[in-house]
């Protein structure tokens, strides 16, 4: 159990900073992920966290105490990888009981961690076997049951599902969320997967170039993005980018695109004769006949119980996600209507979201 | 552009049957996905089809026509990988190139130039043309691998699982291209993949495998609203659909045993108290675990849903399929 507080924490590797002043906190017994693209920095962060990397400055705070000058042996954090790495030549059981035989602890003792660890994972029945025989599946749980079998104060997980296939992977994304529940240690957790971070975590912290670019609950940062690259890397398919030029200020309820008035969150901040970009979520896209924004549809993708219909318009390409019994045509022009309080207007130069009425308060924190 | 019927098609490797008695017919200027788990049969039957190997039983036919004893050139059709092997040496040009100037066609230069130009167009891609295949992304390389298939138009294209090594973003653009390409053409295409959204999204026919037996034909509506047994009702739809116990709901009919529900087709305010374990917030919707009876099962809520964990609400089917103790579906 363990509060950590990451502020400014910057890592350099000669000329190349792989974390820029990152900040942020992970709440006792959160699930937190770590999200973006290779080579953004996330698991760089989760090994300083870790201790396996010391940072070039800033601070790690592990229930108040600043812990990032310290080896990852004084820190009391278990780290799961995503390669198992198994002992081969032991057995299940002596596979989860190294850690705590290495430390010294009674067999007694030892024993009876092993016994609950394998009860909380539903692996009991292997314990005797060898670990090369295993599925990837219980190579996994065992390699968790290393992690576990410590009590350490938190763990970190660097990808743990990232070799397995989709059908288990969505399984063994289930299981180790319900484990996380029954356990209640904070974790924080690396993935590049969006729907992984979506559907797993309490937080997310979305990176890219070494740079934290938002923070918050996944329904916080899916409906309101804070910059133009959380917009497009959350959500599939993801927001609508509309770009055009114009002003706003202050108050204004609307955008004008190609002279058609699209209302808007109130806004709170001004720009003028600026590049500018709405966005919209394709479940906030309205086909209708009577719109006055008119788009071209080009294609019509059967998902089920909806479809996704991609549009060509005057400021770019849309999806939208509608109805899959709403009868589409290719070639057909039609008006488009979009859900005012759930858009989002960035300026296209610096990709920062505007700040409205509806996502005052959600960031710039 | 051709139809092509196979019938009570097998094919053992060993002691594994790989596939079994499988026929159906695959309609002129159709998109037939073939859709199935690792060793389902769908890479078997694509092989058998383009001559790569031979059945050990059963019929193929291109147009009508016995093709058994033709060679995979005389079949005249097309195959495109998932690993796209272009030659790195050489420009997309003269990669598009390479099939036409086989001692098989061996196409005259105009021919063959005027050909590349048009593909290039479909597959928006003329401005390569003059680059080494290796300084393409990713995306640009598979294009070009499916454009060396498009160059010969082949009597059929057969496609094994060619957008699998591709990012999540390319592959949905390139679903878009394929299926547009498939219309511009009106050709035949045979598609193999274990991807169901591909499935869904370009098929006009999906064939459901399920250990070397063809076990569903149809339109991507009729496999996923009307199955045949769970094993077709859980290959479609994410959430996956529910499949429990028939006794949890009344009005089960004589024989069933399981009840299957999609996500979407569980109604909340009255009937069956379930209690709320966990929310996942996907942005768009919000999916709801439950627990029925000691049951779990998953289903849909609006966005910003209300309801928290430990919660109870009341549920009841709506439009529920059912299913016997061998999983096949009663009507």
């Amino acid at each position: 159990m363990a509060e950590i507080v990451i502020r400014n924490l910057r890592k350099e590797f000669g000329s190349f900073t792989a974390v820029k002043g990152s900040s942020f906190t992970i709440g006792n017994g959160e699930f937190f992920m770590l999200l973006g693209p290779s080579g953004c920095g996330k698991t760089t962060t989760l090994r300083m966290i870790a201790g396996l990397e010391l940072p070039t400055s800033g601070e790690i705070l592990i229930d108040g105490e600043d812990v990032s000058q310290r080896p990852a042996s004084q820190r009391d954090i278990a780290f799961v990888f995503q390669m198992f790495a198994l002992y081969p030549h032991l057995n299940v059981r002596k596979n989860i009981a190294y850690p705590l035989v290495s430390q010294g602890l009674p067999r007694a003792q030892v024993q009876a961690k092993v016994a609950e660890v394998a009860r909380i994972l539903g692996i009991e029945h292997i314990l005797d076997k060898g670990v090369s025989g295993l599925s990837g599946g219980d190579r996994q749980r065992v390699s968790l049951g290393r992690a576990i079998v410590r009590n350490p104060k938190a763990f970190m997980m660097d990808e743990p599902l990232g070799a397995l296939d989709a059908e288990f992977r969505e399984h063994m994304a289930e299981e180790l969320r319900a484990l996380h529940d029954r356990m209640g240690a904070t974790t924080v957790y690396v993935t590049h997967d969006q729907l992984e971070a979506m559907q797993m975590g309490d937080k997310i912290v979305v990176m890219n170039h070494g740079v934290v670019e938002q923070f918050g609950t996944p329904q916080e940062i899916y409906d309101h993005p804070a910059t133009l690259f959380v917009a497009d890397f959350i959500g599939s398919p993801p927001m609508n980018t509309l770009h055009f030029e114009g002003n706003v200020t202050p108050g204004d309820r609307a955008v004008t695109l190609g002279g058609v008035q699209i209302a808007t969150p109130q806004l709170r901040e001004e720009a003028l004769g600026r590049k500018l970009v709405l966005g919209v979520r394709p479940e906030h896209v309205m086909l209708e006949d009577n719109g006055a924004y008119r788009g071209r549809i080009e294609a019509a993708e059967y998902l089920g119980t909806t479809q996704i219909v991609t549009l060509s318009t005057p400021h770019g390409a849309l999806k939208a996600r509608v109805p899959s019994d709403r009868v589409v045509r290719t070639g057909d022009a039609v008006g488009l209507t979009f859900r005012a309080e759930r858009l989002s207007l960035f300026d296209a130069g610096t990709g920062r979201a505007f700040r409205t009425a509806s996502n005052e308060g959600v960031f710039h924190g | 552009m051709a139809e092509v019927a196979v019938s009570g098609l097998s094919k053992s490797f060993g002691a594994t049957q790989a596939l079994s008695d499988v026929t159906m017919t695959i309609p002129d200027g159709s998109f037939v996905v073939l859709l199935g788990p690792t060793g389902a049969g769908k890479t078997t039957t694509l092989r058998l089809i383009a001559g790569l190997d031979r059945p050990d039983a059963g019929d193929i036919r291109i147009d009508g026509a016995s093709v058994l004893n033709d060679t995979p050139a005389q079949r005249d059709v097309a195959m495109v990988f998932q690993q796209y092997s272009l030659y790195p040496h050489l420009s997309v040009r003269d990669n598009l190139a390479f099939p036409l100037r086989s001692p098989v066609i061996n196409l005259p230069e105009p021919q063959i130039a005027e050909r590349i130009a048009k593909v290039a167009e479909v597959l928006r891609i003329a401005h390569k043309l003059d680059n080494k295949a290796t300084q393409l992304s990713g995306g640009e390389m598979q294009r070009v691998s499916i454009g060396r298939a498009l160059v010969r138009s082949p009597r059929i294209y057969l496609m094994d699982e060619p957008l699998s090594s591709l990012d999540a973003k390319l592959r949905a653009d390139l679903r878009i291209e394929l299926k547009r390409i498939h219309t511009d053409l009106a050709a035949t295409f045979l598609y193999v993949t274990h991807d169901q959204i591909e499935a869904m999204t370009m098929a006009s026919h999906v064939g459901v495998l399920d250990q070397g037996r063809l076990v569903q034909f149809g339109t991507p509506r009729q496999i996923y609203e009307d199955p045949v047994s769970t094993y077709v009702a859980t290959r479609l739809g994410q959430p996956r659909i529910n499949v429990l116990p028939a006794s949890l709901f009344p009005g089960a009919p004589a024989k069933a045993t399981h009840i299957g529900l999609r996500p979407e087709h569980i109604e909340e305010g009255e009937g069956q108290e379930a209690e709320v374990l966990r929310l996942e917030h996907l942005g768009d919707q919000t999916r709801l675990h439950l627990r029925l009876k000691g049951q779990p099962l998953v289903t849909l809520a609006a966005a910003h849903t209300r309801l928290s964990a430990g919660d109870r609400l009341s549920i009841r089917p709506r439009a529920p399929l059912w299913f016997d103790a061998e999983g096949q579906r009663i009507r």
